[in-house]
């Protein structure tokens, strides 16, 4: 789960990190107000949006006056921004970071993840930030300093102090420097966060630390004990798809396909995309039901599937354990009589009372397709597919 | 022999009072596996399935010998319940479990290597289908009819796949000897790596079909030890080559953040190392045919 920059900067801020002097607006007004408040001569003007390359994108800027603040705030409020790690749509602004600009000498990265290979917290840092950390690992590898932090003990002051001397810093930045990356590393423990990011954590023409931007992501299935941070998330930053179909159970990733999917298992659900795609198609989603699908949750699917308005054929493929192949069955009689289906339906089931499910298919009078095979569904979908749209052609 | 479980492994539930525990137990004492007791705390002293409930894996342990534990307790809780079966001296614990925070798995991992290799747990999973020795015993949620016994070891991240793989070999006569899945989280207790080692020296293992996915280096680590100490031939598959970057797909390990994680790269790794990848999914079962009967003929 995602949080905006200025919330990750104060709770970065509550646990010692050093950050900039800001205010949150939700209009241009605010945003004006919140410059005279803050007081100075230069205030940077920040488009809050759960995405990175927001200042390429024109949701970053430098202003030199609160009327100029007003009117560049006037300009976010209501846009999608389109960043580079955004999809087409981009994501909505209604939110505005101000704070008192910084006096920049030098950028450094940091960031805390999960490393799989260790199995415990990484830090990743360079003196060169400022960069995704994408880039930086093509252009300056070497600069890269890793450290893995072992749980029993936590990030002693010696690993922190290691590392500050080997970014090149001095003096007082050392303490400074032990400081934000223990800060860090106790928000990342105590909140249940998978990554945390300063970029750029800026030394300052008078020689100190402070995190001009922040970025931090959490465990959802750390929820349960993290009420304060569930409270952060911004549903208008989610694809209302995902996040719908998420609040039944559904796990669901929109992709730019027409052949709707509907599978049990996250590794059977890739793995049928990938067969769609050798049968020469392009699935229009991810989506796993999940184990014990009751009817109901099979017509949630469909209805979640077919609201992406490219889908010309829907392909269920599900091998049962934990499920039932008559529930899946009797949602997907059930589907195409509620939701009123004129798509083709290409049906294949294995497992668990398989043969009840295929006699309620058979036995349905409705044009299912069905199928024994992963490879003789994958075709039927394409086959099926390609006909709707020789069709529409017509 | 087989690997993990046998008809003969003393197992008990923790959890097994609660319904989805019960529906699973019941399901492998039908099966023939060797169900002991069970594990609900405030349940000390009670029967269910006919089998003696325990307060405490210690106490479990201690009246039944058990030494594999079956882990159906709630993401919160379910860390302290496989380091309680650590603890108590069992050997493998298997978790269905989906959901624990990855911040518990990191703390259990460091926790389960203060223990002797000679007592030490070896965990498996969580958020899998458990394993199971066609014949012998089962662990888990996975339906026991598709597989069918002999001599192919069975190792993937995804349940619904492996049953894919299991009935595509069973359609082929291929029996398996043991089927592991080792879960879809990105902290889990066996890897890929780990699972081959058993098999490797499992005499009633020939070969083995291991299962990948995007994320994660564990494939790549296994290809490694694939190509460095295995004599028993690999067959793989990949999930996930039309997966796109940076986008979790289900399983909370299953996105590609590195290089090396993509379906792609890892294919041309495991190529490189000389194990022979399915080209694709509906595949799996005819190129273990493929490589078992290379083998007879060489």
């Amino acid at each position: 789960m995602d949080i905006h920059e200025y919330q990750a900067k104060e709770i970065l801020a509550r646990f010692g990190v050093p950050v900039p002097r800001g205010g949150l607006a939700y209009s241009p007004e605010q945003a004006g107000y919140r410059a005279r408040e803050l007081g100075g001569n230069a205030w940077v003007v920040k488009a809050q949006i759960h995405s990175g390359g927001r200042g390429a994108a024109g949701g970053v800027k430098l202003c030199r006056s609160a009327d100029e603040v007003h009117a560049f705030a006037a300009t976010l409020f209501g846009k999608q921004l389109v960043t580079k790690q955004t999809d087409a749509a981009g994501k909505g602004v209604y939110r505005v970071w101000v704070e008192n600009a910084s006096d920049i000498a030098q950028e450094l990265y940091l960031g805390f993840v999960l490393d799989r290979k260790s199995e415990r917290i990484m830090i990743v840092a360079s003196a060169h930030g400022g960069i995704e950390i994408e880039d930086l690992a093509e252009s300056d590898p070497d600069s890269l300093r890793r450290m893995t932090i072992d749980p029993a003990v936590g990030l002693s002051e010696f690993q922190a102090r290691e590392l500050a001397f080997a970014l090149g810093l001095k003096g007082g930045q050392i303490a400074q420097m032990v400081t934000t990356l223990r800060a860090c590393y106790r928000a990342y423990r105590d909140l249940d966060a998978v990554m945390v990011e300063i970029n750029p954590l800026v030394i300052t023409g008078s020689g100190d630390l402070v995190a001009l931007d922040a970025k931090m992501s959490f465990d959802t299935n750390a929820m349960f004990r993290q009420s304060g941070i569930a409270e952060l998330r911004d549903r208008s930053q989610e694809d209302p798809r995902e996040s719908t179909a998420g609040d039944h159970g559904l796990s669901y990733v929109g992709l730019d396909g027409d052949i709707g999917c509907i599978i049990n298992g996250a590794g059977l659900a890739m793995a049928t995309m990938d067969m769609i795609k050798l049968a020469g198609g392009e699935p229009a989603n991810f989506l796993d039901i999940g184990g014990g699908a009751s009817p109901e949750r099979v017509v949630r699917a469909f209805r979640t599937v077919l609201t992406d308005s490219k889908v010309s054929v829907v392909l269920v493929n599900i091998f049962a354990g934990i499920n039932r192949c008559d529930w899946v069955a009797q949602g997907v009689v059930q589907a195409y009589q509620e939701v009123g289906l004129t798509i083709p339906v290409i049906v294949r089931l294995a497992g668990t009372n398989v043969e009840e499910g295929k006699a309620i298919i058979d036995n349905s009078g409705l044009p299912l397709i069905s199928a024994d095979t992963l490879a003789e569904a994958a075709a039927a979908a394409v086959s099926a597919r390609n006909a709707s749209v020789a069709n529409k052609a017509a | 022999m087989a690997i993990l479980i046998t008809e003969k492994t003393r197992v008990i539930v923790q959890g097994m009072s609660g319904r989805i525990g019960s529906f699973h137990a019941a399901d492998m004492i039908r099966y023939g596996t060797n169900v002991v007791g069970g594990v609900t705390p405030g349940k000390g002293g009670e029967t269910h399935l006919e089998l003696p409930l325990f307060n405490t894996v210690r106490e479990a342990v201690e009246a039944t010998g058990a030494e594999a534990s079956l882990v159906f307790v709630p993401p919160p809780f379910a860390a302290d319940a496989i380091m309680e079966a650590a603890d108590a001296g069992i050997r493998t614990a298997v978790c269905v479990t989906d959901g624990i925070p990855s911040q518990d798995m990191m703390r259990l991992k460091r926790f389960l290597k203060r223990y002797p290799s000679e007592r030490k747990l070896r965990l498996i999973g969580p958020n899998c289908a458990g394993i199971i020795s066609p014949g012998k015993g089962f662990m888990g949620i996975m339906p026991p009819h598709i597989y069918m016994q002999g001599r192919v070891g069975i190792v993937g991240r995804s349940g619904t796949l492996g049953y894919e793989a299991a009935s595509q070999m069973q359609a082929l006569g291929i029996g398996v000897s043991t089927s592991v899945g080792i879960g879809g989280d990105p902290v889990n207790g066996s890897s890929f790596r780990d699972i081959l080692e058993l098999f490797e020296s499992d005499p009633e293992t020939d070969a083995v079909m291991m299962i990948g996915e995007i994320g994660g280096p564990q494939e790549a680590e296994a290809a490694a030890y694939a190509r460095d100490h295995m004599r028993k031939p690999v067959v793989a598959y990949i999930a996930g080559l039309s997966a796109p970057k940076g986008r979790k797909m289900g399983h909370a390990g299953a996105i590609v953040s590195a290089f090396g994680e993509s379906a792609q790269e890892k294919v041309e790794i495991l190529a490189a190392a000389g194990i022979t990848v399915a080209p694709n999914p509906s595949a799996m079962g005819e190129t273990m045919a493929m490589v078992l009967t290379q083998r007879k003929v060489a």
